[in-house]
C-alpha cells in the first residue's frame, strides 16, 4: 500500500466516523431528530467505497491551492440543489410548493448572461438584475398563491412553463456564451480551498437560519403551515407569511441560477435546471419536512441535498451507466422517507423478527 | 350476553400514559354510558375499540373472538361504527354518496346509484328521517348531518354502535328524537356506546354506566344504582360540596358600579348573517351572549374580533373606532381582545407546535415577527400558565397534539391570558370538556373579572351564563332581541326572551 493509498483511507474511515458519530448523536438529541436516516443513509455510501473503492476519498491539493477530489465535488454539485432547498423548504413548511425554481434559475442565468455579453457588462449590475428579477418571479408565484388564493402546484405551474419561454425572449433564442472571469467565478472559483457555490449555499443557508429562528418568521411559517385558520385566529399576518416564503425561494432560485449559467459560461434557456426543482422537493422530504407543511428542517434540506448528489456522485464514479442511476436514486429516495416517518418505522419494529431482538422502538 | 370485552388495556403516547389496564365489558342490547373527566381516557379507549389506536398492551374480544383491530375499516368490517362528535362525513358529497360510500351497490362494475339511493332512503327511513338524499350534505343543518352519520353506520351489519357527543349539537326535539331511536335500535339487540357531558342525558338513556378517571376504570354501575352527586364526585374525585362552591359568584358582585366602557357596539350589522347590535362592554364586568344554536352568537364574536368584517353601524374599543374595511385579528390582538373560539380543532389548535409554541403564540404574533421574546422569557409564560391553569403535560416541550382535549382547550386560553387581554370573549368555552374543567373555567373567568378584564361570555347551558354574568345579551334569529342586567338575570326571564 503506497503512500496515497493509505492517505485516501484514512480520510475515508474520518469520512464514514464522522458521518457514523453524527448518526448517533442526532438520534440521541431531540433537535436533530430529523438528520438521523439521512445519515444513516450517508454512512452506508461511504462504506460501500470504503471498502470497494477507496479512491473515491482520494483528495488532491492543486497548484492553485484548492481541493479537488469526489468528496469535493459532491458538496460543489450539491450546493446547487441546495439553494434551491433551502427556499423550497420554506414553501413547502407553509404547507406549499414551488415547481417553478428550475424555470426561474433559467431565467436569472439569462438576464445574468445578456447583461455580460452587453455594452454595460458588470458583475455586480449581472448579478444585482439577475437576483431582482428572480425575486419578482417569486413574487409573482407568492402574489398568485397568497392573494389570488391559487394552489401552490398550479400557481407556481404557470411559471414552470412560461418561464423558459420567458429565458428563450431574454437570449432571443439563442444561447448565449461569454467569457467573463470574475463572473466565471462565481460558478469555478475557490475560496479557502473550497468551491464559491458550495460557500453560498452555506450562506444562504445560514441567512435563512438567521432570519427563521432567531426572529419569530420559522414559528409563524409553521403555524401557517400547520394550521392556517388558527394563525389567522392568533393574529398572525398568514397571507404576508406566505408570500414572503415563495419571494424568498425566487431569490435562492436566482442564486442557483448564477451558478449555473457561470459554471457551464453559458446561458441555456432550454436546460439550465433542468428537473432541479424536482431534486429540491426531494432534498427537503429526505430532510425530514413534511408536504403537508408545519415543522420544517433546513439542515435536513442541506443533508439531504448533499446526500441525493452523493449518490450520484458515487455511482459515477462506480461506473454506472448514466441512464440508470435515477432507479437506484429513487429506491434511496424511498427508502430514507419510509424511515423518516414515525408510522412505518413503529410498523416495522412491531414484526417478529425486530420482537425477537428486543428492538428499541426509535 | 356480552358483546364486548376488553381485557387490561394499556395505551400511552410517547410519556403521556392515557389508558391504564382497563377492564371494560358491554352486553348486546344496552346503552352503555362512558363517563369521565377530560383526559380520563374516553376517547382513547374508544379510539381502541375501533382500530383507529392499537393498544400497547391488553386484548379485545369482540362477538365470539379475539380481535386485533389495525384500523377503524377493519372494526366496521366486524361490525363496529362509531359517529364522532364533528361529523365526520364529506360536506361536498351527497347524502346518498355519505351513506354509501366505500361500499357503493355496483352494477357491471359501475355504480349503481338507483339502488345506492334506495339504500340511503332505507337507511334514513330506520331513524325516520325523510330529506332529499341527493341533495348535498352541507345543505342541512347539523342535526341532520349528525343523523345522516349514524345511518351510515347503520347500513353496515352493526352490532356495536358508538356515539361520541352526539347531542352537543343538537336541540332539545333533535335530542329526544336521537333518544327514541337510540332506544329502539337498542330493543333489536344493538349495543351502544353512549358519550356525553350531559348528566341528564346519561339517566335519561342509559341502562349502565362506566366511569373512567386518568387512564384508570372506577367502575361499572346500573344507572338505577348510581346516584347523580356519587357519580359526579366519582367522576372527579371531588365531593359534592366542593363542586357547588366552585363558579358560585355572590350575589352582591352584580350590583358593583361598572367600570370604563372598553367596547361599545352601535347598530352593528353583517348584513345576513347577524345584527343590528347594540350593547356597551364594561372593564370588570362580564356579559353573557345567550340565544339558541344559530341565533348568531359565533357570528357576534367574530365580528368583534374582526373574522367577518361588518358592514354597517359603529364599533368602538377603548374608545377608538375600528375602521370596518382594515378591522382584522390582527388589530384586535394589537388592541387587546382575545377571542377563545367555539371549534378549538379548526381555530386554535396547532397540533404539531409544542405546548411552549401555542402558548406564546397570540403574544408573539402582537409584537410582529422581529421582536422574538427571549427564550428564557417564553418558557418561564409557560411554565406560568402550565401551573396556573393546572394544564396536564409532562412538560412545556411536549406536542400539542398528545394533550387530551380538555388541556388543549387550557393551551388555548393560556395563549390568550398569556397577551394580557382587556377583552376576552370565550365562545363556549366548556363544550365538550368534563363539569370539573368548567367549573375551573367558570372560575377562572371570574377572577379575570376581578382582576379587571371584560369577559364575553357565550354558552347554550344556560345556567353558566345566569350564575356568571351581571349582564346578558339575548340573540334570537341572529338578531339582538334584548338586554337583561342584575337581578332580572334569571333563567325564566331569558328563556321568555329567547322563545320571544
Amino acid at each position: 500500500m503506497n503512500n496515497s493509498q493509505s492517505l485516501n483511507f484514512i480520510i475515508g474511515i474520518t469520512a464514514l466516523l464522522v458521518c457514523v458519530a453524527s448518526t448517533f448523536i442526532s438520534g440521541r438529541s431531540q433537535k436533530f431528530r430529523h438528520l438521523r436516516w439521512p445519515l444513516v443513509a450517508l454512512s452506508l455510501l461511504f462504506l460501500y467505497n470504503l471498502i470497494f473503492k477507496p479512491t473515491f476519498f482520494a483528495l488532491e491539493i492543486t497548484d492553485d491551492g484548492y481541493l479537488y477530489g469526489s468528496l469535493i465535488d459532491i458538496l460543489n454539485h450539491s450546493s446547487k440543489i441546495a439553494l434551491l432547498a433551502t427556499g423550497m423548504t420554506l414553501v413547502i413548511a407553509t404547507g406549499g410548493v414551488d415547481i417553478s425554481v428550475g424555470s426561474i434559475m433559467a431565467i436569472s442565468g439569462a438576464v445574468a448572461a445578456t447583461v455580460i455579453v452587453s455594452p454595460y457588462s458588470s458583475l455586480i449590475l449581472a448579478v444585482v438584475l439577475a437576483l431582482l428579477v428572480s425575486t419578482f418571479a417569486g413574487l409573482w408565484n407568492g402574489i398568485l398563491v397568497a392573494a389570488c388564493g391559487i394552489q401552490p402546484m398550479v400557481a407556481t405551474l404557470v411559471l414552470m412553463v412560461a418561464g423558459r419561454g420567458i429565458a428563450q425572449l431574454i437570449t432571443d433564442g439563442t444561447i448565449i456564451t461569454f467569457h467573463h472571469p470574475a463572473f466565471n467565478a462565481i460558478g469555478n472559483g475557490h475560496l479557502l480551498g473550497l468551491p464559491v457555490p458550495a460557500w453560498l449555499a452555506a450562506t444562504i443557508f445560514l441567512i435563512a437560519l438567521a432570519l427563521t429562528r432567531t426572529t419569530s418568521l420559522g414559528l409563524f411559517i409553521e403555524t401557517v403551515g400547520n394550521n392556517r385558520t388558527a394563525a389567522r385566529y392568533a393574529g398572525i399576518a398568514a397571507r404576508k407569511i406566505v408570500w414572503i416564503t415563495y419571494v424568498f425561494s425566487g431569490f435562492c432560485a436566482g442564486i442557483a441560477g448564477l451558478v449555473v449559467c457561470s459554471n457551464i459560461k453559458c446561458a441555456d434557456a432550454n436546460h439550465a435546471g433542468l428537473y432541479l426543482e424536482l431534486d429540491a422537493i426531494l432534498a427537503t422530504v429526505i430532510g425530514g419536512t413534511s408536504m403537508t407543511g408545519g415543522r420544517f428542517y433546513l439542515s435536513g434540506s442541506i443533508l439531504g441535498a448533499i446526500l441525493i448528489q452523493a449518490l450520484s456522485t458515487v455511482m459515477y464514479a462506480n461506473d454506472v451507466n448514466p441512464a440508470v442511476i435515477a432507479v437506484p436514486k429513487a429506491i434511496l429516495v424511498i427508502a430514507v422517507c419510509l424511515l423518516q416517518s414515525d408510522r412505518f418505522r413503529s410498523r416495522i419494529m412491531a414484526l417478529p423478527v425486530f420482537r425477537k431482538f428486543g428492538g428499541e422502538p426509535c | 350476553m356480552d358483546i364486548l370485552r376488553t381485557t387490561g388495556i394499556s395505551k400511552s403516547f410517547g410519556e403521556v400514559q392515557a389508558l391504564k389496564d382497563v377492564d371494560f365489558s358491554l352486553e348486546a342490547g344496552e346503552i352503555h354510558a362512558l363517563m369521565g373527566e377530560n383526559g380520563a381516557g374516553k376517547s382513547t379507549l374508544v379510539k381502541i375499540i375501533t382500530g383507529v389506536y392499537q393498544p400497547t398492551n391488553g386484548s379485545i374480544w369482540f362477538d365470539g373472538a379475539d380481535r386485533r383491530l389495525n384500523s377503524p375499516q377493519e372494526a366496521e368490517q366486524i361490525g363496529i361504527s362509531t359517529v364522532y362528535q364533528e361529523v365526520n362525513l364529506l360536506p361536498d358529497l351527497s347524502v346518498t354518496e355519505n351513506i354509501c360510500l366505500g361500499r357503493e351497490p355496483r352494477k357491471f362494475g359501475f355504480i349503481d346509484w338507483k339502488a345506492a339511493k334506495e339504500r340511503a332512503r332505507k337507511a334514513l327511513a330506520k331513524l325516520e328521517v325523510d330529506i332529499d338524499v341527493s341533495a348535498n350534505l352541507a345543505s342541512y343543518s347539523i342535526a341532520i348531518q349528525q343523523l345522516v352519520a349514524i345511518a351510515r353506520s347503520l347500513d353496515v351489519e352493526c352490532k356495536l354502535l358508538i356515539l361520541d357527543e352526539p347531542t352537543s349539537s343538537l336541540d332539545e326535539n333533535e335530542t329526544h328524537q336521537l333518544f327514541q331511536i337510540m332506544r329502539h335500535l337498542r330493543d333489536q339487540g344493538l349495543a351502544i356506546i353512549f358519550i356525553t357531558h350531559f348528566l341528564d342525558q346519561v339517566y335519561e338513556v342509559c341502562d349502565r354506566i362506566t366511569i373512567l378517571r386518568d387512564g384508570c376504570k372506577v367502575g361499572t354501575f346500573r344507572a338505577c344504582d348510581l346516584p347523580r352527586v356519587e357519580m359526579v364526585s366519582k367522576m372527579i374525585g371531588k365531593s359534592k360540596e366542593e363542586i357547588d362552591s366552585m363558579g358560585h359568584r355572590a350575589p352582591s358582585s352584580s350590583e358593583q358600579a361598572l367600570g370604563p366602557v372598553i367596547l361599545k357596539a352601535e347598530n352593528l350589522e353583517s348584513r345576513g348573517v347577524v345584527g343590528p347590535l347594540n350593547f356597551e362592554l364594561h372593564a370588570g364586568s362580564q356579559v353573557g351572549l345567550a340565544g339558541l344554536l344559530g341565533s348568531g352568537r359565533t357570528e357576534t364574536a367574530n365580528l368583534l374580533f374582526g373574522i367577518a368584517s361588518y358592514d354597517a353601524g359603529h364599533l368602538e374599543i377603548n374608545g377608538k373606532v375600528a375602521n370596518k374595511l382594515t378591522w382584522n385579528p390582527r388589530k384586535a390582538v394589537k388592541a387587546r381582545l382575545a377571542l377563545i373560539a367555539e371549534d378549538r380543532k379548526l381555530t386554535g389548535v396547532i397540533p404539531d407546535l409544542t405546548v411552549r409554541e401555542n402558548i406564546i403564540l397570540a403574544l408573539q404574533a402582537s409584537k410582529g415577527a422581529m421582536n422574538q421574546i427571549p427564550r428564557r422569557q417564553q418558557d418561564q409564560i409557560a411554565e406560568e400558565y402550565i401551573r396556573r391553569l393546572d394544564i396536564k403535560t409532562p412538560s412545556p416541550e411536549q406536542l400539542l397534539k398528545n394533550l387530551s382535549g380538555g388541556n388543549q382547550q387550557k393551551v388555548l386560553i393560556a395563549r390568550w391570558l398569556a397577551t394580557k387581554p382587556e377583552l376576552i370573549i370565550l365562545d363556549e368555552p366548556t363544550r365538550g370538556i368534563d363539569i370539573g374543567a368548567k367549573a375551573e373555567i367558570e372560575a377562572l373567568t371570574d377572577d379575570l373579572c376581578k382582576a379587571g378584564m371584560s369577559v364575553v361570555f357565550i354558552s347554550s347551558e344556560l345556567e353558566e351564563i345566569v350564575r356568571d354574568c351581571q349582564r346578558v345579551v339575548v340573540l334570537r334569529d341572529r338578531r339582538q332581541v334584548g338586554e337583561l342586567a342584575g337581578t332580572d338575570v334569571t333563567m325564566k326571564n331569558i328563556l321568555k326572551m329567547i322563545a320571544g
